[in-house]
């Protein structure tokens, strides 16, 4: 068996363009602290030019620059090469259950389109000649709202959940989780039309609560939990609607 | 296409609960049939009760009571997951059912041998 290198890093990425995909191999000058966006940059600009990826903040904000590396879904940004090294190897490839686009660049329609159908959006009942709304931030409702509040669309969960892979049409954990924040928000008025969104065949109650969403999210959100309040909120809504009937 | 590790416990939680379903769905119409043996056909269930007395489908048994109590608690985790407030000790909750399971199958096999 061959030493690893510690002035070079065996770096594999999976790279695709129109004639169809391939890994292509590079060695990278290893430094002290590295992240796994270093690397693709280095490559980009000294090896390889037409490399292709996203980022943009570099600091775990905008959420970009997601991509799997060794097999599991991660930013680029803030993964440090030295926690995810295998030998002195590391594969690198595009998100999982979204189309690609090039190299690493997915298309994240389909992703964001799901937020649409999830109907995780305010549905607004007065107008700005009305009194703001008062709204306890202690209060158990604003809890739920404020526990997803800080999701950055990166996608990280939507590549971990074996759910999406078996079934394209199925929402997800990450829009699903935005219904649930809206549904909590207590200037959102139309709960129902949420609740309808989410309790169809491409809804909440296709998840097997694996929680690889939750195991996954680096912002440490817990999207599985959310999917649980909605499942809970369609099941008491269904049966309130059989005793009206 | 890359698939993310699966190596987190509420994932094997997940595959366990699916395959001790489709097993149950499978032994229990042949326990059933079994069962109707001493109804319709007395002697051929002394053949098998003589039979099942053989420790390798004693192993089997232990197996399949660990399969349906690991099914029922990881069951009942599920349900409460859903319909109880949040609990966030899901991991111990799955850890306690197959520690639950071990013990009732663990039971059943030494009652049996
Ligand atoms: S829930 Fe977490 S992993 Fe999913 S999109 Fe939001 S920040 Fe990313
Ligand atoms: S808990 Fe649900 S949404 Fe999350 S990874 Fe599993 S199936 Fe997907
Ligand atoms: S570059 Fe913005 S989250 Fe990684």
């Amino acid at each position: 068996m061959t030493k690893p290198d510690p002035l070079h890093l065996d770096v594999t990425i999976r790279r695709s363009d129109h004639d169809g995909s391939r890994d292509a191999h590079f060695q990278v000058p290893a430094r002290d602290n590295q992240t796994i966006l270093d690397v693709v940059s280095w490559i980009q600009q000294y090896a390889d030019p037409t490399l292709s990826y996203r980022f943009a903040c570099r600091v775990g904000m905008c959420g970009s620059c997601a991509m799997m590396v060794n097999g599991e879904p991660r930013w680029a940004c803030r993964t440090h090469v030295k926690k995810v090294l295998n030998g002195s190897k590391v594969h690198i490839a595009p998100l999982r259950n979204l189309p690609v686009i090039k190299d690493l660049v997915v298309d994240m329609d389909p992703f964001f389109d799901k937020w649409g159908q999830a109907e995780g959006r305010h549905h607004p009942t007065q107008t700005r000649d009305d009194p703001v709304p008062r709204i306890d931030p202690e209060g158990a409702q604003r809890a739920e709202a404020n526990a997803g509040i800080e999701c950055i669309n990166c996608s990280v969960c939507y590549a971990a959940c074996d759910t999406v892979a078996g079934n394209p049409e199925y929402l997800g954990p990450a829009a699903l989780q935005r219904a649930w924040t809206v549904f909590n928000d207590g200037k959102n008025a139309d709960r129902q039309a949420i609740l309808d969104a989410v309790s169809g065949s491409s809804g909440c109650h296709n998840c097997h609560s694996m929680g690889s969403c939750t195991h996954y999210c680096p912002n440490d959100l817990n999207p599985m939990q959310a999917i649980t309040g909605l499942k809970r909120e369609t099941v008491k809504a269904f049966i309130r609607g059989k005793s009206n009937a | 296409m890359m698939r993310p590790s699966k190596s987190h416990p509420l994932w094997f939680a997940f595959v366990v609960h699916r395959l001790s379903g489709i097993t149950l769905a499978l032994f229990l119409p042949a326990h059933f049939w079994i069962m109707s043996l001493a109804l319709t056909n007395a002697d051929q269930l002394d053949r098998f009760l003589t039979f099942a007395d053989n420790p390798l489908v004693k192993i089997v048994e232990f197996c399949l009571v660990f399969l349906l109590s690991i099914h029922i608690f990881g069951g009942l985790r599920l349900l409460a997951m859903e319909f109880l407030p949040w609990s966030n000790a899901q991991k111990s909750l799955a850890a306690a059912a197959v520690g639950l399971s071990l013990f009732i199958s663990g039971t059943f096999f030494l009652q049996a041998i």
